[in-house]
């Protein structure tokens, strides 16, 4: 073990470096492409470039030391990712604010060295991303409270008819945001800690085993949850993203496709319901369905204008783009939250929004190796929950740009224009960096809590496999990969 | 619990494909098709988001583009509209542009090969492109002056300076608003172009290049006189037959003299008393003896049939091919099938007072970029030879003569040698006219070439407007 240590703790250096550069070329996208969108404006003497540039370059900076102090085993390319797609969302924000009246910049970039500062708070005082699972309960409470929020008089905020933000001293805030993390902790925590039950407790019947009722609390909590956030807030957006994340955990931790086909049934039947007495959903639905329809185009309430003219957009950008600075998102309404996608299509083409794609790809992709390597049920559940949240939120406001589902507003995670939407994410980043620490860090086997052994055993290879099979298995898993939870199991 | 963790990440995986694939069809194979959506105002804002040029005449812009609050980004404007109408033509987001908008579009829109660098340089600054500001020859005095004779009339004024070809004053009556069809009011821009567009006076036209052509009527005996002389045949000295009236070869027509001259005191003239009295059975013998061929050579010298820019397009003139002697002897008086602008009667002019030399007439003065570094500058060329200088040189005096002693005397100038030619080109038969009068002053050093027309006069009108409209032209760029 000792030499395989020493292996562990040399070779990332050099890969250490590389993400000190990735991460510095980040940050300097964001600057080259405010220069690009209108180097006037900045040789006018304007200084907004260089504040969202300090901010971005600083907050790296103490991100990138306290990684190296506190989990120098993070997979390297997280940080970079996330700093690429905060900058180029700092220069489209800037850049509409430049012809438009919108003007979130400003807070913008503030909110981004406050995100970057809660990420860094995360990591600095999170030990072990298991101490989370103590909270399971309290997360739960808190995920309640956050969603409630916005429904006290006084403090709550009605925007557009969605019902979702609350309003402290001038500023506006998106509990849901934070809710997602609260209950991506909720989730991770009771399914790693009830899982067995819910798979093997209960009758079977005909091919597959029903779960007791008791066991089945958390779906109807989560359903409830969504479709309360729906009828309440009115926000299909967050209903959505909550129901995802309740599935793809449900699923991560069942393995049963099963449940992934009675969640649809659920958001089938829901989703008729809504379509049917909501009027919101009614809109949302009709504008997609029948988008470039004269009546529903025009139609003032609930029409599909934004839709059409962010399509539009997308396509003005064609493969190439216009360039920064050479689209026309003024056209788009919410062209730098919501639509964020449509202005970028537009400016930076097919072949700049593919490549925004690919680092996103990139960046879930870390999260769920992050996932694979961890050792422990609650962590694998919280990195893969995560990353899924953000497939599901990326999935639902490309997928509505680009009318393969009704569109609803979400935030394009660290590039819309949100404090709190930013806020979440960075901290969902420090979540993954801090589980992918520990998924790759060398350990000794006396280093870990006995109770957690049960945990770490993946159940569907147990159930269909020879135990032997299974340790073999996952040993060639993580040789391959160069982790360390072989030695125990 | 890896395994599905592992399925999770290829459902991602699948959702990125999707995506990418959703994406892919907006953005490549639908593109095209969204760009020309109705409701997508990309395409139209495109030409409206950069600052076009402006187009100046004497250090006014006539007209801008001034920035715009409606949606647009900027809205062009014409500030003295009417006046200069027919140059600028107008910038419609429905119909299009026309005139100089339209001819200099490249050049006022920023996307001339010439302007290829400052776009590279904007590309990488990330400034808008702006167009190129595009000055006049034009003299405002001048247009102003032909602007006022033409007022009330239906007609056309050109001036021009004959050495450089530089066009002074161009004026077509009736005018419009160009600022009407400019509007980012859609309804009141068809409104305003129908009425327009349907209005029996053709306002739209600029009749000095792109009008109906008119027939030029006597002023093409110039032409004439320049064949005599070049033929040899004919001198100075030389007598001709002046019959009152021209029985045409195989015909009954009789072809008549001038009514309201001298032609009727003598029964021969030299071909300076003719021009003088613009006597018409002379210079109908003089074609049927040498020939259409060589009439239409010298019509050809002059400029007619040939294409031109200046930049703006103008309507070839036209003398007619394959004629029978009668019909030559029409055409040789500028009637029959001859056909010609305004233009190219001041073109005749030019060639006459600049020693036979046609310069190439001219709009633009100079192409100046937003930087203000120059992309264009005029510089006189010389078109075509129209004729020898001792032939230009003789005609020019007949030309003088013609305002001394002949019926062009209401051009004459105090202290001024002025040359010129009227012409009275009969509308069918209804007695109504197109009166012209064409000529330069001073006459031995040309300062300016004129060609006058006034649409549908009756004789006597015609000439009390022509020639003393030519007079106010060159008062007003002698005495300036």
């Amino acid at each position: 073990m000792a030499l395989s240590l020493r292996q562990k703790n040399d070779a990332p250096r050099s890969r250490y470096i590389v993400g000190f550069i990735l991460s510095a070329v980040a940050v300097a996208l964001c600057p080259i492409s405010m220069w690009l969108i209108d180097s006037e404006v900045i040789a006018g003497g304007d200084t907004r470039w260089l504040t969202a540039t300090l901010t971005l370059g600083i907050g790296a900076l103490v991100l990138y030391l306290v990684i190296q102090f506190k989990a120098r085993f993070a997979d390297p390319l997280i940080l970079p990712l996330v700093l690429a797609l905060n900058s180029i969302g700092l220069a489209m924000i800037y850049r509409i604010d430049l012809t438009t009246s919108a003007q979130a910049g400003a807070s913008q970039v503030m909110w981004t060295g406050v995100a970057m500062a809660a990420a860094a708070i995360v990591l600095l005082f999170l030990k072990d991303h298991r101490a989370l699972r103590r909270v399971t309960y309290i997360s739960l409470a808190v995920s309640l409270f956050l969603l409630l929020l916005p429904l006290i008089p006084g403090l709550g905020l009605e925007i557009n008819g969605a019902r979702i933000w609350i309003s402290i001293a001038g500023r506006t805030f998106q509990p849901g945001e934070i809710a997602k993390i609260t209950l991506a902790i909720f989730f991770a925590g009771y399914l790693s800690t009830h899982r067995d039950l819910i798979l093997l407790a209960g009758k079977r019947v005909g091919p597959f085993r029903l779960p007791r009722f008791k066991d089945l609390a958390p779906m109807f909590i989560a359903w409830l949850l969504s479709i309360g956030v729906l009828v309440f807030q009115r926000d299909l957006g967050s209903a959505i993203l909550f129901f995802g994340l309740f599935m793809a955990m449900i699923f991560l931790a069942t393995g049963q496709v099963t449940w992934l086909v009675l969640g649809f049934l659920f958001v089938a039947a829901g989703g008729f319901l809504a379509y049917n007495f909501i009027s919101h959903v009614y809109y949302r639905i009709s504008s997609w369905v029948h988008a470039f329809d004269p009546d529903v185009y025009n139609q003032v309430v609930g029409g599909s204008g934004q839709i059409v003219q962010g399509v539009f957009g997308l396509a003005s950008g064609g493969l190439f783009g216009r360039g920064w600075g050479n689209g026309r998102p003024d056209l788009v309404s919410y062209s730098n939250s919501d639509m964020i996608i449509a202005s970028l299509g537009e400016e930076l083409g097919l072949i700049g929004l593919g490549a925004l794609l690919m680092m996103y790809m990139l960046l879930v992709s870390r999260g769920f190796r992050a996932s694979l390597g961890v050792r422990d049920a609650f962590g694998k559940l919280l990195a893969a929950g995560l990353s899924a949240v953000m497939v599901v939120q990326l999935f639902v406001v490309i997928g509505g740009v680009t009318r393969l589902i009704p569109l609803t507003g979400l935030t394009t995670p660290f590039m819309s224009a949100g404090g709190s939407s930013l806020l979440a994410n960075w901290v969902i980043v420090a979540l993954l960096i801090a589980i992918s620490h520990s998924a790759r860090a060398p350990q000794l086997v006396d280093t870990f809590e006995p109770e957690e052994s049960s945990d770490t055993i993946d159940l569907d290879s147990y159930e269909n496999d020879g135990a032997t099979s299974v340790i073999s298995r996952i040993t060639d898993h993580n040789n391959a990969d160069h982790q360390g939870g072989a030695v125990r199991e | 619990m890896n395994k599905a963790i592992r399925r999770l990440w290829i459902a991602s995986a699948c959702v990125f494909v999707l995506l990418l694939g959703a994406l892919t069809y907006i953005q490549f194979f639908e593109s095209k098709t969204l760009m020309a959506n109705q409701w997508n105002s990309r395409t139209l804002y495109d030409s409206y988001g950069s600052q076009r040029g402006s187009i100046v005449v004497g250090g006014t812009e006539i007209a801008s583009s001034v920035p715009s609050n409606d949606g647009y980004d900027y809205q062009r404007v014409y500030s003295q509209p009417e006046l200069y109408a027919g140059l600028t033509g107008y910038f419609s987001s429905i119909y299009g542009s026309s005139g100089l908008e339209s001819a200099m579009n490249d050049e006022l829109s920023g996307n001339g090969d010439e302007q290829f660098y400052d776009r590279i340089a904007q590309m990488f600054s990330g400034g808008k492109t702006t167009g190129a500001t595009v000055e006049l020859t034009i003299d405002p005095a001048i247009q102003q002056t032909a602007a006022e004779l033409l007022d009330g009339h239906k007609g056309s004024i050109v001036a021009m300076n004959p050495k450089t070809g530089e066009i002074l004053a161009m004026a077509s009556s009736p005018s419009y608003d160009p600022n009407e069809l400019s509007s980012h009011d859609n309804g009141a821009v068809i409104d305003a172009y129908s009425r327009l567009n349907s209005d029996p006076d053709n306002p739209l036209y600029n009749r000095a290049i792109a009008g109906n052509t008119y027939s030029p009527g006597s002023t093409f005996k110039i032409i004439d006189a320049v064949a005599a002389l070049e033929s040899g045949k004919y001198n100075a000295d030389s007598v001709i037959d002046n019959p009152q009236e021209l029985q045409l070869p195989n015909t009954t027509t009789k072809l008549p003299n001038y009514v309201n001259g001298q032609c009727s005191t003598r029964t021969q003239a030299t071909i300076e008393w003719a021009l003088a009295q613009s006597c018409n059975t002379p210079f109908a013998q003089i074609a049927m003896d040498l020939g259409q061929d060589k009439i239409a050579q010298t019509a050809k010298n002059f400029g007619y049939g040939e294409d031109l820019s200046i930049p703006l397009s103008v309507s070839p003139s036209v003398f007619p091919a394959d004629m029978s002697q009668d019909q030559l002897a029409l055409a040789s008086i500028g009637q029959y099938d001859v056909k010609t602008t305004p233009l190219q009667v001041a073109m005749m002019s030019s060639a006459i007072a600049n020693d036979g030399k046609q310069m190439k007439p001219n709009l633009v003065k100079s192409v100046k970029s937003r930087s203000l570094s120059s992309l264009y500058e005029f510089s006189p060329s010389e078109l075509r030879t129209s004729t020898s200088a001792d032939i230009a040189s003789q005609v020019k005096d007949w030309m003088v003569n013609d305002v001394d002693n002949g019926i062009a005397s209401g051009a004459a100038v105090n202290g001024v040698k002025v040359a010129g030619k009227t012409g009275t080109a009969e509308i069918g038969s209804t007695g109504s006219n197109n009166a012209w009068f064409t000529g330069f002053a001073p006459a031995d050093d040309p300062q300016v070439a004129v060609a006058v027309v006034y649409e549908d006069v009756d004789a006597v009108t015609g000439a009390s407007l022509t020639s003393p409209a030519g007079k106010a032209l060159f008062e007003a760029v002698l005495n300036k």
